[in-house]
């Protein structure tokens, strides 16, 4: 188990470098600078800006300096917010996207499994269609419509909730729910097509033969094989989910990591590209890894097959 | 002799697409206290059907229990309740499927999967819970059971595997047993101690069994009865003796002619053709198509039950006096 961790470590730093090297090859490869929106054509000007952020120099020496700036976590001021370093954004931006990332997860979880089980064990059923129906919706209709819609609806026409801004659990509900609702559907398909699988298999009617309450069947025996799949795509659902608060974001005016990650790639403002690429990939890395950590602790099956594949 | 079930006129059907299969159509038969009745037939005749039936576990829909009494000792289980019926599972009657790598959870220890029925029925503290497992699991031939409690099914082999399906079955001391094809999916060997730990499990606990298969061999090693099973229905059943040495219904025959012999030489003889569409079964014998002594009566009236002693009884128009009258002549021609 232990050698196994370290490997994936090791694969974890790869990985790692070669987003960073991808992303600084793209940095540098895409035109404009930070400093030629902002109407200071001065050429002097431009050039001291440029060797203060040495951006002056070739551009192997630019990249070993990224990568100094990593390996000792400090990426340096922002270009833009001359009077903030790239950690300070991070440090403010971090716990508010973290914020609506948990809740959203945790929603999304708790609502898909919760319908994909109702939809299997009413197979065929009102609630089936329902419920699928609603996830079919979930999947179709991207975030940022899903957002305008609830904000148009819930926001401006009835005024149940806040249009936009992060300050108080109301002001979560819209987000959150315009971020939730896609992973949400994918979980609900996932659970229901599993769990339908699952509950034709011998060990529950050997359970149904014990006497056991369909309640115990359900969370012990079957729920646990059929979430089996669900923790496998975590990982790329965690992913979708942050991909998709950059946007939410934007829209709602939460002043989170997204926020800073589009407007730092729009002013061209380099450190605070790299930093939040880097923070973003190693977070992804993360948490995948995690997701494979969890599935061998749910199926004993999958430690033995690790064992003997060291 | 004390009856522990009594099967009267079962029917079940399942509701499909394509129609209504009638899988069950009106079994009788009865089980006596300690004994180990065999219910045989090939492949889709109803002998499952039957058997999850008396459980209650046919799923419904699409099946159903049409008509018919299940009497366990004396209490009819086709018109108790869902609840009450999870009181006798495990309990009173409990159950042995045929693929013990599919019938245990993979993501539970053997340990939980023992235990949770005694749990579920019993006031029993996990200790007391815990020494009864370690019991069972010596008494169905486990070594080392408190080390192996704690593992999970992949790292037990089919026979072992398939001797914990039965300790699961029998923790909480019914006093049925039904099952399932409980050898058919393991090798011969395997088969053979599976069997011995039958016979073995019936001499400790005195639990009655209702065995169901299509294996000849299991049948005669341990039955003492047989009812054997054809489209839906029991066309035969006797003991273990007058089945095997004094069949009288031509595809309890033919059944008998299709196993292969070491003392006999010659090609085996397997019956011809294949048993009737259930979705609209045959008003006559079902046996028809295929018998080689089929009458026109045969195709279009089910033939009577005659009893040949208290204990062998046949359906077939073979039995009636005229048709041992028109055989007789047909010899003397």
């Amino acid at each position: 188990m232990l050698k196994y961790i370290l490997k994936r470590l090791l694969i974890m730093v790869v990985t790692l470098w070669i987003i960073i090297t991808l992303t600084f090859v793209l940095m540098v490869s895409v035109p404009g600078s930070p400093f030629n929106s902002e109407g200071n054509s001065n050429e002097i000007v431009q050039q001291n800006l440029a060797k203060h952020y040495n951006l002056d120099k070739p551009y192997h020496v630019q990249y070993l300096l990224y990568l100094k700036s990593i390996v000792t976590l400090d990426f340096g001021p922002s270009i833009k917010q001359p009077n903030q370093t790239v950690n300070d954004l991070l440090g403010r931006g971090f716990p508010i996207s973290a914020e609506l990332g948990i809740v959203t997860i945790i929603v999304a979880v708790i609502s898909g499994i919760t319908l994909g089980i109702l939809a299997a064990l009413r197979h065929n059923g009102v609630i089936d269609y329902l419920a699928m129906g609603i996830a079919v919706l979930g999947i179709s209709i991207p975030n940022f419509i899903m957002a305008t819609l609830l904000i148009d609806q819930l926001a401006v026409q009835r005024e149940w909730f806040p249009v936009a801004t992060w300050k108080s659990p109301m002001h979560m509900v819209l987000p959150v729910l315009a971020l939730a609702t896609g992973p949400m559907a994918i979980i609900a398909r996932l659970t229901r097509s599993t769990m339908l699988e699952v509950l034709t298999q011998d060990y529950i009617k050997m359970a149904r033969a014990k006497g056991l309450t369909p309640w115990k069947i359900i969370v012990k025996h079957a729920l646990r094989n059929a979430l089996m799949p669900v923790i496998t795509i975590m990982g790329t659902l965690v992913a979708g989910i942050m991909t998709g608060s950059f946007v939410i974001e934007q829209i709602f005016a939460i002043p989170g990591m997204g926020k800073y990650f589009v407007e730092s790639i729009n002013h061209r403002d380099f450190p605070v590209i790299m930093g939040t690429t880097v923070f973003y990939s190693a977070f992804l890395i993360v948490m995948l890894f995690l997701v494979d950590i969890a599935y061998g602790i749910l199926d004993p099956r999958i430690k033995v097959a690790k064992k003997e594949g060291e | 002799m004390e009856k522990i079930l009594e099967v009267k006129d079962l029917h079940v059907t399942f509701t499909t697409y394509g129609g209504t299969v009638q899988a069950v159509r009106g079994v009788d038969f009865h089980l006596n206290k300690g004994e180990t009745l065999a219910i045989v037939g090939e492949s889709g005749c109803g002998k499952s059907v039957t058997s999850n039936a008396i459980m209650r576990l046919i799923p419904s829909p699409p099946g159903k229990i049409t008509a018919g009494k299940i009497l366990f000792k004396g209490k009819d289980l086709a018109k108790e309740s869902e609840k009450k019926m999870r009181q006798v599972r495990g309990v009173d009657i409990s159950m042995i499927f045929q693929d013990p790598m599919t019938a245990l959870n993979p993501t539970l220890t053997i340990g939980t999967q023992l235990i949770e029925g005694l749990k579920q029925h019993r006031k029993i503290t996990d200790s007391e819970a815990k020494k009864r497992a370690l019991e069972m699991m010596d008494l169905v031939g486990i070594p080392n059971p408190a080390e192996r409690m704690k593992q999970y099914p992949h790292q037990f082999s089919g026979g072992m595997r398939q001797r914990i399906v039965i300790a699961i079955a029998l923790i909480c001391e019914p006093e049925l047993l039904i099952a399932d094809e409980p050898t058919t999916a393991l090798d011969v060997t395997i088969q053979a101690q599976i069997l011995e730990l039958f016979e073995k499990i019936q001499d400790v606990t005195g639990v009655s069994i209702i065995l169901i298969t299509h294996d000849l061999g299991v049948v005669a090693k341990i039955a003492d009865r047989i009812a054997v099973m054809y489209a839906g229905k029991i066309i035969e059943t006797g003991t273990k003796r007058e089945i095997f040495y004094e069949p009288q219904h031509p595809y309890t025959k033919g059944l008998l002619n299709s196993v292969p012999r070491l003392d006999t030489k010659g090609r085996l003889k397997p019956i011809d053709g294949t048993p009737p569409d259930l979705f609209s079964p045959p008003e006559g014998c079902p046996f028809t198509a295929r018998c080689p002594f089929a009458m026109e009566v045969c195709n279009k009236v089910y033939p009577k039950s005659s009893n040949l002693s208290d204990s062998h009884s046949v359906d077939c128009w073979l039995q009636d006096e005229r048709a041992k009258q028109l055989l007789a002549t047909m010899v003397t021609n």
